[in-house]
């Protein structure tokens, strides 16, 4: 799910009919998330943390249907990466897509390269 | 047909009825040996229906799959076994009192020693035109529900006549029939019998939840037929009308007195036969039980339970016991359409000097209220959506509560003195509503995240999250959260002495140690934020809390300086100071509103929010109210709101101060302050505080000789009265008061701690606060003062200074790869002339699992 940056700058997503690329690299900033339209209208919500590392899930918090994931806070708990939701904060990992307030719940994981 | 063979020596009892009541009559002989078996006496029992007693309470489970067969509350061998004589589908057409004779429709004729009438009730039929058009239905007997069945094969659209219990149970059945279905209720709630008001609304929002139509406060003009003579609407009383192939009349009973009166019995005013506390009627060798009995404490009962006793009764006078029936608790606790409803005792609070506890979610349809007495006594109460504690509750009925009324009501249960915290609750007391946790289930566990993740109790809405906390042994960990030891206050302490600006520089520098390095949290991130912003100027930060990392630890309603809706829209509050505002400022709000689509609500802080903003769409708004003179409401922050106030002297004959006035100055001096939690603020002109200022952190009475500064109050979950720091005080001195509380309080207090927790909270309370803040016990006030002149000289607004700045304006979009699409998840339906979140675009992939669960493999 992840991919090293070294001297990368245009951010591609994996989706079902190949890389959809989604935008530089510049445009995102540690800590923060962003929305990303998919072809097939799905959305994305993509991660760059401190260390520069680039992760994408699904944009639909599953607790509310809303599509919100990409305006959660990021943290890491245990050296692993999460989103918190900013409607009722259940965290995701970024790796898995697994809830960790509830591991019923999962989301979707898109494969990010940066090129 | 009577059977001659037996011994005139034995009485014979003629049962008319055998419905659930008569069939429990029936039983209560056979347990007392009073049976033909027993050689005790003959028994004849005569049904109208062509079955023998049957759960009717339980009718709708007939579409749950429930076979008639399966209703039938009568064993198979009973009647045999115990020899009595049961004649279905022949009712009794009249009584013979005075040669004690039973006449049945058969024509057969039945002596009797004594007579049990059990005949039950009848729907009630509203005398409106079109009553009687095929396609009306009543919903009381099997037979009714077998041909509501076959109508409705024809049919797409069912509508019920009343929304009592009946109704509704009669609407469930529609519905299982897979009817669109309309409750037309002509009392201004449902189940107005059971629930009060509240407990109405609550039940409305989880039944029009489930896909039901209810239409309350309209009566039924008129059913409309075609034709053919079939229906094919309504008209109803507020002039509407319903299109609709069936109508099911379900509005309320009445007594089944008809054979009572034509032999003479008393019969009261509005119907029931007139029973003694032994259940006999004015002939001493008739009795009456049941739905058609007017009970000797002139009720009419249509309960079972009722019904059940006075068979009881009935049975153990006749085998020469002594019994009365002296009426009952109308109690109730029922699943309607998969509602809990419960009501007990006094449900209305019909007794002298009864007083409500009320406690009313309709985000998840619970509602909760208890009657208290004057002197404390639980009287009776309702549960609507959440009934768990009626088995509880309903035996204390009349006794004094061990706890507090409002922590048995309310699922935050911090309410009340302290000494009645949630450890004084029992242990079945549910603590986290949405998932209906007990105390009990939490007390299990030791930590936060266990309980969240073993229970789900705080994964709902997390309003009770803090009494979690108080009912787990205590941490030995006072840290913020996994990423520091420190407390929010020592981290300010931290921050401010070391002139510490970024995060990260904290985190790395005394975050614990396998945190170092790593990403912080969503607790800590805004948390430092805030302290940083509040420390802003001292420090040397920017003060603005999107610039460079700030904006990594907003959350989001901070990051977009809006405040985020359940469907991922936003909602934008101008500030509008003292809650005062120019005829032409209040037009531009109204034309944004009408421009952008947004839906407005006025708010309890005296200003506008408006609704239903996307992203993209928030410097578009903002650079229109910028342009008009407005400025960040910082309805997203934690950080000052509002500071209400009343008209105050300058237009009221009972104000004593310009309390406009200085809600203005005071809501301009500290807006944009952040704290740990929200702040909010009022002044009140005079000494009917019409600003309510004692339900605010810092509230403002004016006096005759100045103004009385109130701190700590708040409304919400907890509501708390604002204590009195200071009296008669000059505007000047109340700033410099008002000024010093609040910093102190920044300093202080824990995260999210809004100032009525802080000061029952910190060692001295109120007194150390007046201490500290009036008498400078601590040698602080000097800081505490420049730190808020700081403050106010560093003062921007937020909105203006993002709409100016392109790099700032970049966040501001739907898609990073495709900035100008609206997002397809944000759309709205009308509601009462303005929008609504369409969140069934939302559940999407929710109810295709429940699609694919429905569906047989």
């Amino acid at each position: 799910m992840t991919t090293e940056t070294l001297n990368a700058n245009v951010v591609r997503v994996a989706h079902a009919d190949g890389w959809l690329t989604v935008c530089d690299l510049e445009l995102l900033s540690p800590g923060r998330g962003v929305a990303v339209l998919l072809p097939d209208g799905g959305q994305a919500a993509l991660f760059m943390d401190r260390a520069g590392v680039v992760r994408a899930i699904s944009n639909r918090d599953p607790f509310t249907g809303a599509y919100v994931l990409s305006r959660g806070l990021l943290g890491s708990a245990g050296g692993r990466p999460f989103v918190a939701s900013p409607l009722l904060k259940q965290r995701f990992d970024l790796a898995t897509g697994v809830c960790l307030d509830d591991e019923e719940v999962a989301v979707p994981v898109y494969a990010v390269r940066v090129e | 047909m009577p059977d001659t063979t037996i011994p005139n020596t034995i009485p014979t009892f003629v049962l008319v009825g055998h419905g659930m009541v008569g069939q429990r009559f029936l039983e209560s002989l056979a347990a007392r040996g009073l049976t033909p078996a027993a050689g005790r006496a003959r028994i004849v029992v005569l049904c109208e229906e062509p079955r023998p007693a049957y759960d009717r309470v339980r009718l709708t489970s007939y579409f749950a799959g429930r076979t008639p067969e399966e209703l039938s509350l009568v064993e198979p061998e009973f009647m045999a076994q115990h020899g009595i004589e049961l004649y279905v589908g022949d009712p009794a057409e009249s009584v013979d009192r005075t040669a004690r004779t039973v006449t049945a429709r058969s024509g057969a004729v039945f002596p009797y020693d004594t007579l049990v009438l059990a005949t039950g009730s009848y729907p009630f039929v509203p005398p409106v035109p079109g009553k009687d058009s095929r396609g009306c239905f009543v919903y009381r007997t099997i037979e009714d529900l077998l041909a509501i069945e076959e109508y409705a094969k024809g049919a797409e659209t069912g509508a019920v006549v009343g929304g009592g219990l009946l109704g509704l149970e009669a609407a469930g059945a529609l519905k299982g029939l897979g009817l669109r279905t309309h409750v037309v209720e002509f009392a201004p709630r449902l189940m107005p019998v059971q629930v009060d008001e509240g407990g109405g609304a609550a039940l409305l929002r989880t039944i029009e939840g489930m896909g039901l139509a209810v239409h309350t406060g309209v009566g039924t003009q008129e059913v409309t037929a075609g034709a053919d003579g079939a229906v094919n609407g309504m008209a109803l009383s507020d002039g509407s009308s319903l299109a609709t192939d069936l109508v099911v009349f379900s509005a309320g009973v009445r007594p089944r007195d008809q054979l009572a009166r034509d032999c003479g019995l008393a019969v009261g005013e509005r119907g029931g036969i007139v029973v003694d506390e032994e259940c006999r009627t004015s002939d001493p060798a008739v009795f009456a039980i049941g739905e058609c009995a007017l009970a000797s404490d002139g009720r009419v009962y249509g309960l079972v339970a009722p019904g059940y006793e006075m068979a009881e009764t009935v049975a153990e006078v006749l085998g020469g016991g002594r019994a009365g029936f002296t009426g009952a608790d109308m109690s109730t606790k029922l699943k309607l359409l998969g509602v809990d409803v419960a009501s007990f005792g006094d449900a209305h609070g019909s007794a002298d000097g009864a007083l409500d506890v009320v406690y009313s979610d309709s985000r998840s349809g619970v509602y909760k209220k208890l009657v208290i007495g004057a002197d404390g006594t639980l009287l009776g109460g309702v549960l609507v959506g959440d009934a768990d504690d009626y088995g509880t509750l309903r035996p204390m009925t009349g006794s004094v509560l061990p706890v507090s009324p409002e922590q048995l009501v309310l699922p935050t249960g911090a309410g009340g003195p302290v000494t009645l915290g949630p450890s004084a609750l029992p242990d079945d007391a549910v603590i986290c509503s949405c998932h209906n946790v007990t105390k009990g289930a939490i007390c299990e566990h030791t930590t936060l995240p266990e309980v969240k993740k073993c229970t789900r109790a705080g994964t709902g809405c997390g309003s009770c999250v803090k009494v979690i906390g108080q009912l787990l042994p205590p941490s030995q960990d006072t840290g913020l959260c996994g990423c520091f030891v420190h407390s929010r206050s020592e981290l300010y302490e931290i921050v401010r002495t070391l002139g510490i600006t970024s995060f990260t520089a904290l985190l790395d520098s005394h975050g614990r140690e396998e945190a170092r390095g790593g990403e912080g949290c969503e607790v800590c991130k805004p948390t430092v934020g805030s302290v940083i912003a509040s420390l802003a100027p001292t420090v040397g930060a920017s003060g603005y809390v999107l610039d460079g990392e700030q904006a990594s630890l907003q959350d989001t309603n901070d990051h977009f300086l809006a405040n985020l809706q359940r469907n991922g829209s936003y909602s934008v509050v101008p500030r509008i100071p003292g809650g005062e505002i120019t005829p032409e400022k209040l037009i531009v709000i109204g034309e944004v509103a009408r421009d952008f689509g947004l839906y407005t609500k006025i708010t309890g802080g005296q200003r506008i929010d408006l609704f239903g903003a996307r992203v993209e769409q928030l410097p578009l708004i903002w650079t229109r109210l910028v342009d008009a003179g407005f400025e960040s409401g910082h309805a997203y922050g934690k950080s000052l709101r509002t500071v209400k106030s009343c008209v105050g002297q300058t237009w009221c004959r009972y104000g004593v101060q310009d309390s406009v006035r200085m809600a203005i100055d005071l809501e301009l001096r500290y807006r944009g302050l952040r704290s740990p939690h929200k702040l909010k603020s009022a002044v009140s002109g005079c000494a009917r505080e019409c600003a309510e200022a004692r339900g605010k952190d810092f509230g403002i009475i004016a006096t005759a000789g100045g103004w009385n500064l109130y701190v700590g109050g708040n409304g919400g979950a907890t509501p708390r009265h604002a204590d009195l720091l200071a009296q008669d005080l000059s505007d000047a001195e109340l700033v410099r008061l008002i000024d010093r509380f609040l910093m102190f309080y920044i300093r202080t207090a824990d995260r999210l701690e809004r100032t009525s927790a802080w000061l029952e909270r910190i060692d001295g309370g109120l007194e150390h606060v007046r201490d500290v803040v009036v008498h400078d016990s601590l040698g602080l006030c000097d800081e505490l003062e420049r730190l808020m002149a700081d403050h106010v000289a560093g003062y921007r607004d937020e909105w203006a200074e993002t709409i100016d700045d392109p790099e700032r304006l970049r966040r501001f979009v739907s898609f990073v790869n495709a900035p100008d699409a609206p997002d397809p998840s944000v759309k709205f339906v009308p509601e009462r002339d303005q929008i609504k979140p369409d969140l069934e675009l939302l559940a999407g992939p929710v109810l295709a699992v429940r699609t694919l669960e429905g569906t047989p493999s």
